[in-house]
């Protein structure tokens, strides 16, 4: 079945191409919503190739883009009203930063699209817009040594295009700079909390049977009681690195993203502590808060992965300490939790 | 923002201004600003803020920069330990970003 974003076809030089629209339908907002909790993230792709934005002719823009439906769906609403030749590159559904990364979105892509595309039969001009953050992969001299036409660097967000034309295709200081406001943050909370995978289901149930240990044997009663507390102190943990660290971000101290989610998960860990989750024995409320801390330090860790400003060396630095602590933390705390099941310290 | 600001002294991010010819890409692909022209040659301004994409290092006609880029991600490098390779966000075909 034909997508629902195509509205025609329209003959050229260089064979038929589909047109499409500029407006996002209800579906298109329902499925927005769905990726964004990671579900069918990964097969929702567009077809790559040539598309028509309105009624483009031979001296009409061209613009690049990844066929991650998220990221075509952004750029086709951003040129609203406007003529223009859209090129999608087979970027196996991934964003075009990251595909970038990847190399996918790459020197060797672009040559292969605009020649299977016959581009230079559809336009007159010699240039391609290409978004900046493409330039991970793209290396603009080569482009233009394989396919004669010319990359210009487009703004980092594909709202920005409008401006970006108005300007001269030329990008402002703002719009190269990639930020990462509160709002942006938020929106890829679902997604971090669905990486835990099905550990989600494995950890708590584990935590849940093992719950039900004490010194003269088992209790049903006890699996429950305790083993709810525990869940909860684990989803507090796994909630305090991957979405109120995320969330609140440049505004706790320290620059390491392990001390960050330490720290949140520590301050939530007083709530559990007050409402006594945290057991009532000592060695079960210092087992709770090294477990607690070192889960929700290594999943606000793992955002680093997400955030837009973490380099290769410094990641690399942060884990060398990090990774032993958190794995040794979180080793003793279970050990020491079995152990408060058995001896009352 | 400096909440926004990574661990210090850690870029791999080099710049040969002699071989550079003010053509001003890096300051172009660069998302963190991290370059400026001065006296027309390119000059490091925010080296903290790099992130070792490599974005400037593969649009420097001049090769006058270098970077070991990467990904900075926790998971990626894990994938490579795991694996023997080198970092990599690619996920092996499941669920990836």
């Amino acid at each position: 079945m034909e997508p629902g974003y195509i509205t025609g076809y329209m003959e050229t030089p260089a064979g038929t191409i589909p047109g499409i629209s500029t407006t996002w339908s209800i579906g298109d907002r329902m499925s927005t919503i769905r990726v964004r909790w990671s579900v069918g993230r990964m097969k929702y792709r567009v077809s790559p190739g040539i598309y028509a934005v309105g009624s483009p002719d031979p001296s009409s823009p061209v613009f690049v883009t990844a066929n991650f439906k998220l990221t075509f769906d952004h750029v086709r609403r951003a040129l609203a009203d406007m003529n223009a030749w859209l090129l999608v590159l087979d970027t196996r559904g991934i964003n075009v930063w990251c595909a970038a990364g990847k190399g996918t979105f790459s020197t060797k892509e672009i040559t292969r699209m605009v020649n299977l595309t016959g581009l230079e039969k559809l336009v007159t001009h010699h240039k391609i817009i290409v978004p900046q953050l493409g330039a991970v992969g793209v290396s603009a001299h080569e482009v233009r040594k394989q396919t004669g036409f010319s990359v210009i660097y487009g703004p980092v967000r594909a709202a920005d295009i409008p401006a970006f034309m108005a300007g001269g295709l030329k990008s402002s200081e703002k719009m190269r700079r990639v930020t990462f406001p509160l709002w942006e943050r938020l929106k890829l909370i679902p997604v971090e909390l669905a990486n835990g995978g099905y550990y989600l289901l494995l950890v708590p149930a584990m935590f849940l049977i093992l719950s039900g240990l004490y010194r003269w044997g088992y209790s049903t009663g006890l699996a429950f009681s305790d083993g709810l507390k525990a869940i909860v102190n684990l989803c507090t943990a796994y909630l305090a690195g991957s979405a109120l660290t995320p969330a609140l971000l440049p505004w706790i101290p320290f620059r390491r993203f392990s001390l960050k989610g330490l720290t949140m998960g520590w301050l939530t860990a007083i709530l559990l502590f007050i409402i006594h989750f945290l057991g009532t024995t000592p060695v079960s409320i210092i087992s709770w808060l090294l477990m607690i801390g070192g889960l929700s330090s290594f999943t606000a860790m793992t955002f680093t992965g997400t955030s837009t400003f973490t380099s290769l060396s410094g990641v690399q630095k942060e884990m060398k300490t990090a990774l032993p602590v958190q794995i040794g933390m979180t080793a003793l705390g279970v050990a020491g939790w079995l152990l408060s099941k058995f001896i009352y310290l | 923002m400096n909440g926004f600001i990574y661990l210090s002294n850690v870029t791999t991010l080099a710049l040969d201004r002699e071989k550079c010819n003010g053509c001003r890409m890096c300051v172009v692909v660069c998302p963190h600003e991290v370059f400026a022209i001065e006296n027309r040659k390119a000059t490091i301004i925010r080296k903290d803020q790099c992130m070792e994409c490599g974005a400037c290092a593969l649009n420097c006609s001049e090769n006058a920069i270098t970077v070991k880029s990467g990904v900075g991600c926790v998971t990626g490098i894990i994938n490579g330990l795991l694996r023997g390779t080198e970092p990599t966000c690619d996920c092996g075909g499941g669920e990836c970003c």
